[in-house]
């Protein structure tokens, strides 16, 4: 009867089991899909997170394979060795200890550490010290709180918030290198599908490098607390066949457009210190606490990805940020209706 | 050996047993002071954990404002680590060491009562800021920093007001009372053995306070000397921290995590000492390996002071930096599987009863052992530039912390609290605590690796919807609520077992060690002839005078 009820208890236990490694395993089939999440770490499409993938991959496999002869043992130990009803009081046998035991579950340890930690070095070494290509677009990102500053040296120009890079062909490469800058606190540029996090650390210059190999949108955020709206400081990495990113960078190069009708807008755009922390290029708005506005129209987002770039939208925006950001560093605008109407008139001219 | 003890104190005058508690330098009652302490800022930092997961239940929820969010998981994690875990562990060794060593009280009296004050202390600073902020003072409110509280995130220009320094001012007392507890846990360790007790033969939970206490006073500098700096930026014109100046944020890092990393050995080993006294006597053998395990903990004590920027991989340092922490940070991981094997090995061949304590110590092995996984897979330094700063890492370090640390401490509550009270708990509210407690842990945690596989990173106050990550956020939010729901029952069992439970008498678990030589509770002089003894286990020598341990040790 007590084998029995033993014996029926393994065997539920083992369907249970089974029933989850193979669910497991199903999701994991699926676990690489993008249409989990856009955000998908298991789904690179870039070599430094494919590098990433690979080694987490093998990584995995070793752990997987530790957690299985581990926990086997401690299962079976806790039902073998369980105290049975009319067991006698006598003690079992006590045993102080084995030196060739110890010996082998060091040894086996210190082999496997070592394993990973070759696998490991390699890959660090091969994502951090490759050689920036001397055709490497280059791209210099200044985190603020909350919002993202994309500076294209190469092209002279500033854009804000929506990062666009052309697509890199793996037969021959055409990498992104981004170095990164901080205004303020720590931050940090995480898009997982294209590289592992680095942090923009003021007064601490770093640098990463993506060559996204499909053409499509790319969401991250930022990953290090800066303050109150850190889950709002998005990510939109737009990349882009060749021809296309040069037509963007093109457009982009241009100053502001200057429309004659919305001439009250612009003027008030003045008034209204708007250009003490933003920037409209060919006007004499240059502030640089907030994002660039040159080419506003031209991003799908506002709020640093937090919001849909829609007339209606700019306009809360604009009279308070904190209806999107609570806490956000643009403070509310005392505007009349009609000033915030020729305002954002204005700003939706500039594509 | 005592089997009847003798009160000293007859008065039951309320305001005389105040007043005997308060002044008291006893290491019992210090030690239960401690843990009442912990226990009730256990409840506070669960019920900002409730909070935080209604919160991020849903994707872009409004049911808290990001300002508050952020003091909660600031004040979340700071309480979890100083005035929870801290104080509950120097709580049980100050209660246990002396009783298992043979001694009367540890070896500083006085400085183990001025420790557990400041330590108190430390937490009424923290929390005194959650009141003063607002009309009452314009002090300033709660830190919203995060427990390790980032420069440049702290100077004035960016945290203005008090807030944070509510932060570095409780944390600076706290850490004078964690040396004054290291200090005698060392003191009491090394000098008031009884006699027959050598290093050898002490139990292996006065061997982890050794280790726990060594670590603390080396590990505790660090966090000082930096809070120290930064008060100086603050407030008289340092420029330690302030980049503008040419100061640095990473060094910042640097000195937080050199404390930050030993610091959750400090919290770890106490607890594997709860274990090392639990398995053996639910498994009715001897523990396998004493020398290894001792080997095992000093060796990760030293270990663990080297492993520090495994915090910082994604910070920037260079590829052969990252690489070495990458190395000291995996090599800590052979010792730490080394104490598991021999648990194990403790098991096998055993005659395993599932009391309570037990059940949390096997829980605590399969648990363990998936955070320390997780904890590779983290020290793999690509791995960690995407999984680092995530949702990932809140469910490693949870996992050890809640799976690990938490559980091996309900597992003393149930096998110690017999001897504190004289009574014992109750096994079916402890069962109905266990299972619960083991579905909302799961529950929430295990399903919290998936956000930071998918993307999310911590510290957020809400979420895209877009993302893919909310159902997973749910299934952690209600695994929070039956994880309160568990602990509701664990602190009625402890009250009402206090008044109603079943007298436990001196020895109520058949244990070997010498805190169950003496009645329950110990007499305030703890053993009324000092024993001697001749093994590890004194109590089984004297249970089994035909088969005594030092015939084989």
């Amino acid at each position: 009867m007590r084998k029995k009820t033993v014996r029926s208890w393994l065997g539920f236990s083992a369907l249970i089991l089974a029933a989850i490694f193979s669910a497991a395993g199903a999701a994991f089939a699926d676990s690489r899909s993008p249409d989990l999440s856009p955000t998908n770490i298991f789904a690179p499409d870039s070599t430094p997170a494919h590098s990433i993938f690979r080694v987490s991959m093998f990584g995995l496999e070793v752990e997987g394979a530790i957690f299985v002869v581990v926990f086997s043992l401690l299962a079976y130990a806790v039902v073998k060795f369980r105290q049975r009803k009319g067991d006698d009081d006598v003690e079992p046998a006590q045993v102080y200890g084995s030196n060739q035991m110890e010996l082998a579950w060091t040894v086996l340890p210190v082999l496997i550490v070592v394993v990973l930690f070759l696998s490991t070095a390699q890959v660090i070494h091969r994502v951090q010290d490759a050689k920036r290509p001397d055709d490497a677009i280059q791209v210099t990102v200044t985190a603020h709180q909350f919002w993202w500053e994309y500076s294209y040296p190469q092209y002279d120009f500033v854009a804000s918030n929506e990062l666009h890079v052309p697509v890199s062909d793996p037969q021959h490469p055409t990498p992104t290198y981004l170095a990164l800058l901080s205004a303020d606190v720590d931050h940090s540029f995480w898009v997982p599908r294209l590289a592992g996090k680095t942090d923009l650390i003021p007064n601490h210059p770093n640098s990463m490098w993506i060559d996204p190999q499909e053409t499509g949108l790319f969401l991250g955020q930022c990953a290090q607390y800066c303050g109150v709206q850190h889950a709002k400081m998005l990510l939109r990495v737009y990349v882009q066949s060749r021809p296309d990113f040069d037509r963007w960078v093109h457009e982009q190069q241009q100053p502001a457009v200057s429309d004659p009708s919305v001439a009250a807008g612009r003027a008030m755009f003045q008034a209204k210190l708007c250009f003490i922390c933003h920037t409209i290029r060919g006007t004499p708005a240059a502030g640089k606490v907030g994002p660039d506005l040159t080419h506003l129209m031209s991003r799908d987002t506002i709020g640093s990805g937090s919001v849909p770039n829609t007339p209606e939208n700019l306009r809360k925006w604009i009279r308070n940020p904190g209806t999107f950001k609570p806490g956000s560093l643009m403070p509310p605008q005392d505007l009349t209706d009609q000033e915030l109407d020729q305002i954002a008139a204005y700003l939706e001219t500039l594509r | 050996m005592a089997s009847e003890s003798i009160p000293l104190t007859l008065h039951k005058n309320p305001l005389s047993v105040v007043y005997e508690w308060l002044a008291t330098v006893d290491h019992k009652k210090i030690g239960i002071m401690y843990i009442v302490y912990a226990l009730l800022f256990l409840v506070v930092m669960g019920i900002e954990a409730i909070l935080m997961r209604i919160q991020l239940a849903h994707a872009n929820s409004t049911f808290l404002s990001p300002q508050v969010f952020d003091r909660l998981f600031t004040l979340h994690g700071t309480t979890g680590i100083f005035f929870v875990a801290m104080p509950i562990l120097f709580g049980f060794g100050n209660y246990l060491v002396p009783l298992m060593i043979g001694a009367r009280d540890m070896a500083f009296p006085r400085l183990n009562a001025f420790s557990f004050w400041m330590t108190a202390l430390g937490g009424l600073i923290l929390y005194g800021s959650v009141f003063a902020g607002g009309p009452l003072s314009q002090a300033g409110s709660a830190p919203d920093v995060g427990w390790f509280a980032y420069a440049p995130l702290t100077s004035p220009a960016f945290s203005p007001g008090h807030s944070t320094d509510y932060w570095t001012l409780s944390l600076l007392v706290a850490g004078v009372g964690s040396i004054g507890a290291a200090v005698n846990f060392v003191a009491t360790i090394l000098a008031m053995r009884c006699e027959g007790m050598t290093l050898g033969r002490m139990p292996l939970f006065s061997w982890m306070n050794l280790v726990m206490g060594g670590l603390v006073l080396v590990t505790i500098s660090p966090l000082t000397a930096a809070q120290i700096m930064l008060m100086v930026d603050r407030y008289i014109g340092g420029h330690f921290f302030d980049t503008d100046a040419g100061g640095s944020v990473v060094m910042w890092m640097h000195f937080f995590w050199i404390f930050g990393h030993p610091e959750v050995y400090v919290l770890i080993i106490p607890c594997f000492g709860f274990v090392s006294e639990i398995i053996p006597v639910f498994s009715r053998k001897a523990m396998f390996g004493y020398p290894a395990m001792v080997a095992a903990t000093v060796s990760i004590g030293f270990v663990s002071l080297g492993v520090w920027a495994h915090h910082m991989f994604t910070v920037g340092m260079p590829s052969y930096g990252n690489a070495f922490f990458v190395l000291t940070t995996m090599v800590v991981a052979v010792p730490t599987g080394i104490k598991i094997f021999n648990w194990l090995a403790t098991m096998w061949g055993g005659k395993i009863r599932f009391a309570t304590p037990m059940l949390f110590c096997i829980a605590f092995l399969f648990q363990f052992l998936i955070g320390g996984l997780t904890g590779i897979m983290l020290a793999t330094a690509p791995f960690d530039w995407q999984l680092g700063n995530s949702y990932f890492v809140v469910a490693h370090f949870h996992y050890i912390i809640v799976g690990g640390i938490l559980f091996t401490i309900f597992a003393a509550f149930y096998y110690w609290y017999p001897k504190m009270t004289g009574r014992m708990l109750d096994e079916t509210l402890g069962k109905w605590h266990f299972w619960l407690f083991v579905i909302g842990f799961h529950l929430t945690f295990d399903f919290m690796h998936v956000p930071g596989l998918l993307g999310m990173p911590r510290r957020v106050y809400t979420y895209e919807a877009n993302r893919g990550w909310q159902s997973w956020n749910m299934i952690s939010s209600i695994g929070a609520a039956v994880q309160a729901i568990a602990i509701l029952i664990f602190v009625y069992n402890m009250v009402q077992s206090y008044f109603k439970g079943a007298p436990a008498g001196n020895d109520p678990w058949d244990a070997w060690t010498l805190e169950w030589a003496t009645t329950s509770p110990p007499p305030d002089y703890n053993f009324a002839m000092v024993p001697a003894v001749q093994s590890r286990r004194p109590l089984w020598d004297i249970k089994h005078p035909e088969d005594p341990d030092w015939k084989y040790e």
